[in-house]
């Protein structure tokens, strides 16, 4: 997961406090897995350092830092870059898939648009384990096959989710607003 | 008719074009200004959920339905403005076409399943049935000329129906979903067979279908959404 730039993007919502970013984080992409409170505290100081955040002063009250964090210009060109570029069609994607149409709900994007290029991302690799599969021989076939089927558990996906993206979106903002 | 595939499809002129068509079914609107073009020789997957309108598009492009608006061009022409016997003649000779369901005749033999469009365009029995039987060994048919449909497999028959829309030498080919009512590997015999033959002549497909695996044998794909056509932009893939 790239925890870098989801942090971004949450900041990129508004500026927030470390605790915050990882309240959000779990409930969005940690179900599972919460984020180290340890990690959310040396990613920002890494991105801090980077200037794609700027940590304020601590401020007082309970808790370990109250610093909060804003994002930079540098920042949002950087969570941009991520957010927007298909990733490499390769088995076992899920997890990027789903954060990345989960952030672009939840700042407005257009999600379909990055759905539509990781369709076609998607569809030229399928393209080519086709040519490899008749140009090769049986072994290429088998492994060939292999990745056929998984990027295309890929693409059920992106296209059910491209046909939800409406309830998915009212979920994603409602659950902030609350 | 030449081939010019080894040009990227953006270089080459379109031979089948839809611009802006809408199309609706009483109230329902099927098509609402979708917008496309094939280069000759191209072989196009059209994609999209089922009730997205793919099939509808297909059927506009060969010039089975007309739409309510917008134009459709076939090789410097207006198809959306002949009349129905110029566009018939159209779809008898230049056109090819497969379907889910072979839709073979039932009561004719393979070959003669296979003669249909030859037939139709006035070609004689001997030689129709001639030029049909040349595509049984190519496709892997041997034997099954004198078969009738309800004495083969699927992917028999859909193989037949292949030879069919192929016989009459067609310059566009449309398959809407040519694989639907096949297993996973005799339809992968299938595709393998219509783009082969395709590709040897040149032929321009145009290839509806929902599973991505079949689209993969395509030049390239475009989305069909509500009614209107997305065709994402090549985009780097981050590594």
């Amino acid at each position: 997961m790239s925890v870098p730039q989801v942090l971004l993007g949450l900041l990129e919502r508004e500026q927030s406090h470390g605790y915050d970013l990882k309240r959000d984080y779990d409930t969005y992409f940690g179900r599972h897995k919460p984020l180290p409170a340890g990690q959310v505290y040396a990613t920002l100081a890494r991105l801090a350092r980077d200037g794609k955040v700027i940590a304020g002063q601590a401020e007082p009250g309970a808790g370990p830092d109250r610093k909060r964090y804003v994002i930079t210009e540098a920042g949002v060109t950087e969570f941009e870059t991520w957010l927007t570029e298909p990733e490499t069609p390769e088995p076992h994607l899920q997890a990027e898939l789903f954060t990345k149409v989960v952030l672009a709900l939840m700042l407005g994007r257009p999600a379909e648009q990055y759905l539509d290029l990781q369709r076609s991302a998607h569809l030229r690799r399928m393209r080519e384990l086709t040519d490899l599969k008749h140009s090769g021989g049986m072994i290429d076939t088998l492994q060939a096959d292999y990745g056929l089927f998984h990027l295309e558990a890929d693409l059920r996906w992106i296209d059910l989710t491209a046909s939800r993206l409406s309830p998915l979106a009212k979920e994603v903002r409602h659950g902030h607003d609350h | 008719m030449g081939t010019t595939t080894d040009l990227p499809a953006s270089a080459r002129e379109p031979v089948l074009e839809a611009r802006d068509v809408v199309l609706s079914f009483g109230q329902t609107p099927a098509l609402r200004g979708a917008s496309m073009s094939v280069a000759c020789g191209d072989i196009l997957a059209v994609m999209g959920p089922s009730g997205s309108g793919k099939s509808t598009l297909l059927h506009c492009l060969a010039g089975i339905l007309t739409p309510d608006s917008g134009q459709v061009w076939f090789d410097g022409r207006r198809l959306d403005t002949m009349g129905e016997s110029q566009r018939s003649a159209l779809r008898r000779t230049r056109f090819g076409f497969v379907f889910q369901f072979g839709q073979l005749v039932p009561e004719l033999t393979a070959e003669e399943n296979v003669a249909l469009p030859l037939l139709l365009g006035g070609t004689r029995r001997s030689e129709a049935l001639r030029q049909a039987r040349r595509w049984f060994p190519r496709l892997g048919l041997d034997g099954l000329a004198e078969h009738r449909s309800g004495e083969m497999s699927g992917g028999q028959a859909q193989r037949v129906a292949l030879a069919r829309g192929l016989v009459a030498e067609p310059e566009v080919l449309f398959a809407d979903e040519p694989t639907g009512a096949l297993d996973s590997l005799t339809g992968e015999h299938v595709m393998k067979l219509l783009t082969d033959e395709a590709r040897s002549k040149g032929v321009t497909v145009i290839l509806v279908t929902h599973e991505p695996r079949v689209a993969a044998y395509a030049d390239r794909e475009v989305v069909v959404r509500d009614g209107t056509v997305t065709s994402p932009a090549p985009s780097p893939v981050r590594s």
